[in-house]
């Protein structure tokens, strides 16, 4: 929404630039007004704590020893990055993120054409059973597969015994893969409801009249979700893999919960949550945390340039 | 009004800052705030609060490992001489070693925790053995749980838990994890390279190893160790007290049958080597005084009346948590409530604290990091690699 109402001003006033006429001006202002106050607390609530992150990152300070702290320049910076754990941490990251995108984005179109497609009666329905689990707290959803797959309390072990490779033996969360498997399939049955409304979004927006025509001319199914429906929701998927990449690089709760790291499922955010409120090593903690933010810029960039759309010309169509 | 920071228990420590606002006759008011149920996420947040001189924190529930820490950059309010004195009477030397840092006493010992050695009375006498006659060894309770087809019930996973086990059995075979604890970070040696680290490493490695300890092991912590305990593969189990009162409440339930209560022994935590005394593990809480409250001597006044050997005593009984105070193992309701009062008594008096050092934590995960799982501990190797993390982490040379 803020970018709606941020951008468009601007646009216009970049359009209006040669020859600027007094309502142009004026809306200018408008937009500014309008906008401003949110722009402000934007700044103070994310900018001002990326800046002091930053400037604590180049400092050895402990918060129990206040009185040692020392500048060190980028030296933290030299000890993340030439630590293997960062690294395995980055690329259990890594691995978590891509699995669960391109499952759930999989999973949420096949939903989202089930709710599109489905009759109205039954559409309110369906769409509150599969919203249910995205309304589920993150935390709450975590204890839940945990103790589900828990070796001691847990019921999956005994009901999926006939399963090859699942006994009553099996300990999930003892090796990386199987409490990695946990962990993506309790993110992907959290947030693929998330993924799917957003897809559905953007698949009312395609014209019926183009998916018409296109069956008119004799294309089959797959031609017209591949020539017509995808390329007229490029923004409503970009947007999906893009807020969900985000999320899922992230990552959390779910590891927090089930294996507080152990196993080699450590990920960024649990490294840079232990130490700096574990460790309370804030100059190497801050470090963690603006890398792992420079991640998540990679991320944005990477996805607006692939998807080849303009985040404020698509929210432009959408609106 | 003074607040009080406490850890959740069963409403006891509620109860007692009742008991003493009552007793005050209005000199202050106790209340209670009750911080989270996990031990490092409690220390996480009086730290947090401490260092930005949160001056609402008047007495707080204090782990004891932690102590040295909030000790060390002045969190904690100075304890008067003669407060001192009176609250170290009787005083079991565990607790007194626990509420110390740098030979003075900076906390007010309340109880202190120690782990026993549980065991089911029919598979000790199936394997011979008589645990509550004469101390085991852990090679002997190893071979008799594996001879009868049972599990060992111990605390593997990763976790503060696993310290606890390790620190018990470094202790016990006569060695410490660090030699120097009161030293500054990047001098601070470590004494797990010796016959001692390796000793506790083969202990866990082979209870790995050989799957003694069933496949939970990697996950287990102290209430998954119970439930193991109280099924059909349980044996042995060191753990601490608060098994009796859960297995007790089980039975009265209708959980369990009586003959499991029945069939339940305890004894002295089991010797590294034979003829050895154990060091078992010391737990518990201790009473600090926050260094920015406006009412500093009131705290004091009102952490006396806290930790008064009845309030112990009662604190036990009802709660499970065994007092610091030896005159406590007196009450009545003591003995009644804990039939083996007196072997924690005795436990507590042999307890080993964990190391005691500002960085306690470091050490801790440092320990976690490289002795699990249990089945990959090697004692030639395992040793080696966490003091090798442990001192580069120190050095702020290497993440944790």
């Amino acid at each position: 929404m803020t970018t709606v109402a941020d951008k468009r001003p601007d646009l216009r006033d970049a359009a209006a630039k040669a020859g600027r006429s007094d309502r142009a001006r004026s809306e200018a202002r408008l937009g500014w007004l309008l906008a401003g106050p949110a722009f402000i607390v934007m700044l103070a609530v994310t900018l001002y704590p990326i800046l002091q992150a930053f400037y604590d990152s180049l400092f050895n300070f402990r918060l129990t020893a206040p009185d040692d702290r020392s500048f060190t320049g980028l030296n933290n910076y030299a000890v993340v990055l030439s630590d293997p754990l960062f690294w395995q941490a980055l690329g259990v990251t890594v691995f978590i993120t891509v699995v669960t995108v391109v499952i759930e984005l999989l999973l949420g179109f096949a939903l989202a054409l089930v709710m599109h497609r489905a009759i109205t009666q039954l559409r309110g329905l369906l769409r509150t059973a599969i919203l249910v689990p995205y309304g589920i707290i993150t935390v709450v959803s975590a204890f839940a597969w945990f103790y589900a797959f828990d070796i001691n309390s847990g019921y999956v072990n005994h009901w999926f015994a006939w399963v090859p490779g699942i006994s009553t033996d099996l300990n999930w969360f003892a090796q990386q893969g199987t409490s990695l498997f946990v962990i993506i399939m309790s993110e992907i049955w959290k947030t693929t409801p998330f993924i799917s409304l957003l897809l559905l979004a953007g698949l009312s927006q395609v014209p019926t009249e183009l998916e018409e025509a296109a069956e008119v001319d004799g294309a089959t199914w797959w031609q017209r979700l591949t020539r017509v429906v995808l390329p007229n929701m490029k923004a409503a998927i970009m947007v999906a893999v893009l807020f969900r990449a985000l999320d899922a690089f992230r990552i959390f709760d779910n590891v927090f919960i089930m294996t507080n790291g152990a196993n080699g499922t450590e990920v960024l955010s649990l490294l840079a949550y232990r130490t700096s409120i574990g460790r309370l090593e804030i100059g190497l903690g801050s470090a963690i945390s603006v890398l792992l933010f420079l991640c998540v810029i990679l991320i944005c960039w990477v996805a607006v340039k692939l998807f080849k759309v303009d985040l404020a010309g698509g929210a432009r169509g959408a609106g | 009004m003074l607040t009080w920071y406490i850890n959740p228990d069963d409403g006891g420590q509620a109860e007692i800052a009742k008991q003493c606002t009552e007793a005050a006759n209005g000199e202050y008011v106790i209340e209670v705030s009750v911080l989270p149920r996990d031990a490092s996420a409690q220390r996480e947040q009086l730290a947090r609060r401490l260092a930005a001189k949160d001056s609402s924190i008047d007495i707080m529930s204090l782990d004891p490992p932690f102590v040295p820490e909030m000790a060390e950059p002045g969190f904690l309010a100075p304890v008067p001489d003669d407060v001192a004195q009176r609250v170290t009477e009787n005083v079991v030397a565990g607790a007194l070693a626990g509420a110390t840092w740098d030979d003075k006493l900076v906390s007010v010992p309340f109880w202190a925790n120690t782990q026993l050695l549980w065991y089911r009375k029919s598979v000790a006498a199936a394997a011979g053995l008589d645990p509550a006659k004469a101390p085991v060894t852990w090679d002997q309770i190893m071979t008799a749980s594996q001879d009868q087809d049972k599990y060992l019930a111990v605390q593997g996973t990763k976790a503060e838990s696993l310290t606890v086990w390790i620190n018990a059995l470094v202790a016990s075979a006569g060695g410490s994890i660090l030699e120097n604890p009161e030293a500054p970070a990047d001098e601070l040696t470590l004494g797990l390279e010796s016959p001692a680290g390796e000793a506790a490493a083969t202990i866990i490695g082979t209870i790995g190893k050989e799957n003694l300890g069933g496949p939970a092991l990697p996950t287990e912590d102290e209430g998954a160790s119970l439930s193991i305990f109280q099924g059909d593969k349980g044996s042995f189990m060191v753990n601490w007290p608060f098994v009796w009162s859960a297995t007790k409440a089980g039975v009265e339930d209708g959980t369990f049958e009586q003959a499991l209560l029945d069939d339940v022994g305890w004894a002295l935590y089991p010797q590294v080597t034979e003829g050895q005394p154990s060091a078992p593990p010391y737990g518990g809480i201790n009473l600090g005084i926050g260094a920015f409250s406006n009412y500093v001597d009131l705290s004091y006044k009102a952490a006396e009346c806290i930790v008064t050997p009845e309030h112990q005593a009662q604190y036990f009984a009802t709660n499970g948590n065994p007092p610091s105070n030896t005159e406590a193992y007196d009450d009545p309701a003591v003995t009644e409530a804990f039939p083996m009062a007196d072997v924690i008594r005795e436990s507590l008096e042999l307890a080993v604290p964990r190391p005691q050092t500002p960085y306690y934590n470091e050490v801790s995960t440092g320990l976690q990091q490289t002795w699990h799982p249990p089945s990959a501990v090697d004692p030639a190797t395992t040793p080696t690699e966490s003091t090798d993390l442990i001192t580069a982490v120190l050095r702020g040379e290497q993440l944790l």
